[in-house]
């Protein structure tokens, strides 16, 4: 359990999301399920069968009206950074850590679907493709052209977008430049926010947003009992919010799913 | 019209009762199969399993009829390495029962992935850090010796013997069966680690962690005593089922009470284990984690009565049976605790498979729940229908109880 990924590499990207910002629109979600080719059927209404790389928690405070209080918690893959538990337990290293820039990958043609990686994943973060992917004709021409559809029977998840920073990257070699300025990288879901709630970027750059954001006092991360060390982190002024993101022996569950 | 082919010596049904039963397992068969080709065809949106149900009725089938063929590998140990004189009577049933349950575990864990076309990809790109890694190289390789150890049998056949290659290919084999017996234990004693190590590993799901133990998780070791336990179990059952069957005694009964009563030594070890470990996990593991023991069971299908039918019911009871010589002799008592013994490692591993997954992670999250599909049904039913297959006409047409013959001297 000390296997820790620390390389000498000057990226590690990561996500901060506002959780007092966010609305709860779906803009995220809708705009990850755009850029990364998701497929969507006919009937979405059954979840444990739906891909939502991005999926929003509705959770309340549990207490009863007029006190009810109600948040959203968009939640990503978290590009879990200590032992990262679907990378370990992989049978086919359809999965891996980039230890240059934290970031989780999934290699689609790799993955056998054992769904092994979905077991080991506490965040229900991976999806595995139970349907053929069907898009309505002649919507296979809005699809993104740097970013591959995922064949039935394999698993899949965020990563972080991963084809636009190889995008940045080309652009950066392209004026001469080794290293990614703060915002040239960021993924669809924190482009589309429409109330600025998601900020992503390098988290080794000291002078980055979410380097700074991370260090604010309302920061924290989900369940960080389990020592995962998840790359997504939250922001909230609100305690109960907080506290419902973490196991707490003892503590009275009132809140929950709304 | 089969009569040459059936061991000399022996009494056998007519052939008209053996294939209209032969018929009938057939059927069966042939219809999971159909459910099986239609799985592939239109895939795992087939089943009930789902995006929290990665795991589901096969992956507890898998792990249980693998538990359940740990009879083979631990019979063989003993026959071939400890030298059990007793259990040569059984060792050919014990191995044709793991030969069955790990190619029927091979054939639904070929069913079990997304991609079978790529099974493959297991042994050419494997992850040595991943358990699941060794749990296909291991399980592939004692199935090669499970084979190996059943051709002799084969070869055997009153007909086959005659000719002289396979005489000599018989002989040979049986010259090297400690050989292979020990390579056996081996390897199944490393693949029923790593099924368990599976779970324990996965250090995210607090229902299921347990690592600690220098560098294994330690249901790596538990699932090692909970099948050697439990899986001769099962061989005495069986056995006991085809004497019923039958209508005669296959082998002595002092060999079924000789395994029934080291099973039972071997169970009262896995209970005292395990119930040391479910303290550990309830008062170390879950507080860490910021959970109780409470927190763990839910409802009926999750119920706190799981932990209590798992060990007390099908543990401390079986292995009491079976560690009293007075039951342990009678038939009835013998085989309730051998069904018992062999629910009990089902259980378990329908615990671990689902249970864990179905446990809320998030504090925020709720239980969810899972029953496998008819095509999940249909297909884990085609183990049944195949073991009965292989089971009938090994019986009918191999020399599978050397003492058959004293034990059911021809009526005069």
């Amino acid at each position: 359990m000390s296997e820790h990924h620390e390389v000498a590499s000057k990226e590690k990207y990561g996500m901060v999301i506002d959780l007092d910002k966010c609305t709860g629109c779906g803009t995220c979600t809708v705009a990850c399920l755009s850029e990364n080719n998701h497929y969507v059927r006919e009937d979405e209404s059954d979840k444990l069968h739906s891909v939502t790389w991005m999926k929003v928690y509705k959770v309340t405070n549990g207490a009863p009206f007029p006190n009810t209080k109600v948040a959203f918690i968009p939640r990503p893959c978290m590009h879990c950074d200590h032992h990262t538990p679907c990378v370990s337990v992989c049978p086919v290293m359809a999965t891996d850590y980039n230890p240059l820039t934290g970031i989780v990958s999934q290699i689609y043609t790799r993955c056998i679907g054992c769904r092994y990686c979905v077991g080991a994943c506490p965040y229900h973060a991976r999806y595995f493709n139970w349907w053929d992917p069907v898009w309505p004709e002649g919507m296979h021409k809005l699809l993104n052209p740097d970013m591959s559809p995922r064949m039935r029977g394999v698993v899949e998840k965020c990563s972080f977008c991963n084809h636009r920073q190889q995008k940045a990257k080309d652009k950066a070699y392209v004026e001469g430049r080794k290293e990614l300025k703060d915002g040239e990288y960021v993924t669809a879901c924190a482009e589309a926010c429409p109330t600025g709630a998601i900020t992503f970027g390098n988290m080794k750059d000291p002078e980055s947003a979410v380097a700074k954001l991370i260090k604010s006092p309302g920061a924290f991360r989900l369940l960080e009992k389990l020592g995962t060390e998840p790359k997504v982190y939250y922001l909230s002024s609100e305690s109960w919010i907080r506290e419902l993101a973490d196991n707490a022996l003892g503590r009275k569950r009132t809140g929950g799913l709304a | 019209m089969d009569r040459a082919w059936i061991p000399e010596g022996v009494q056998r049904c007519g052939a008209g009762a053996f294939f209209s039963w032969m018929a009938l397992w057939l059927f069966v068969l042939g219809a999971a199969v159909s459910t099986a080709l239609l799985i592939l065809w239109k895939g795992l949106n087939q089943t009930n399993m789902n995006d929290y149900f990665g795991f589901g009725a096969w992956i507890t089938v898998d792990l249980g009829v693998i538990a359940l063929g740990a009879g083979a590998f631990f019979s063989g140990f003993l026959t071939y390495v400890v030298r059990v004189k007793e259990l040569k009577a059984l060792i050919n049933f014990a191995v044709i029962i793991g030969f069955i349950c790990y190619s029927s575990a091979l054939l639904i864990l070929t069913l079990d992935i997304g991609q079978p076309l790529r099974g493959w990809f297991g042994y050419w790109f494997p992850n040595i850090h991943s358990m699941l890694t060794e749990v296909i190289f291991c399980i592939t390789l004692y199935f090669t010796v499970l084979t190996i150890e059943y051709v002799p049998l084969i070869l055997e056949n009153r007909k086959i013997y005659a000719n002289p290659v396979a005489h000599t290919l018989s002989h040979n084999f049986h010259e090297a069966m400690a050989i292979f017996a020990a390579i056996g234990t081996f390897l199944s004693f490393f693949h029923q680690g790593s099924l368990g190590g599976m779970y324990g590993v996965m250090y995210a799901r607090p229902f299921a962690f347990r690592e600690g133990f220098f560098v294994w998780p330690w249901t790596f070791f538990l699932f090692i005593f909970s099948a050697i336990s439990t899986g001769p179990t099962f061989t005495v059952l069986v056995t006991m089922i085809l004497q019923k069957v039958t209508k005669k005694r296959l082998v002595p009964r002092e060999s079924l009470s000789v395994l029934a009563k080291i099973a039972g030594w071997l169970l009262c070890g896995y209970v005292i284990a395990k119930t040391v470990d479910t303290y550990y996990w309830a008062t170390h593991i879950l507080p860490a984690r910021g959970l109780t023991f409470a927190e763990q069971y839910h409802g009926y299908q999750y119920g706190m009565w799981l932990p209590f039918v798992e060990i007390g019911l099908c543990g401390v009871i079986p292995a009491l049976i079976l560690i009293i010589r007075r039951l342990r002799e009678n038939d009835k008592w013998l085989a309730l605790a051998c069904v018992l013994a062999s629910t009990g490692v089902v259980l378990n591993r329908f615990i671990f498979t689902v249970q864990t997954l179905a446990m809320p992670v998030y504090p925020f999250d709720k239980w969810y729940t899972y029953f496998p599909s008819w095509q999940e049904w249909m297909t884990s039913l085609a183990v049944i229908a195949y073991g009965a297959l292989i089971i009938s006409l090994s019986y009918r047409y191999l020399p599978v109880f050397p003492y058959e013959r004293d034990l059911n001297p021809p009526a005069r």
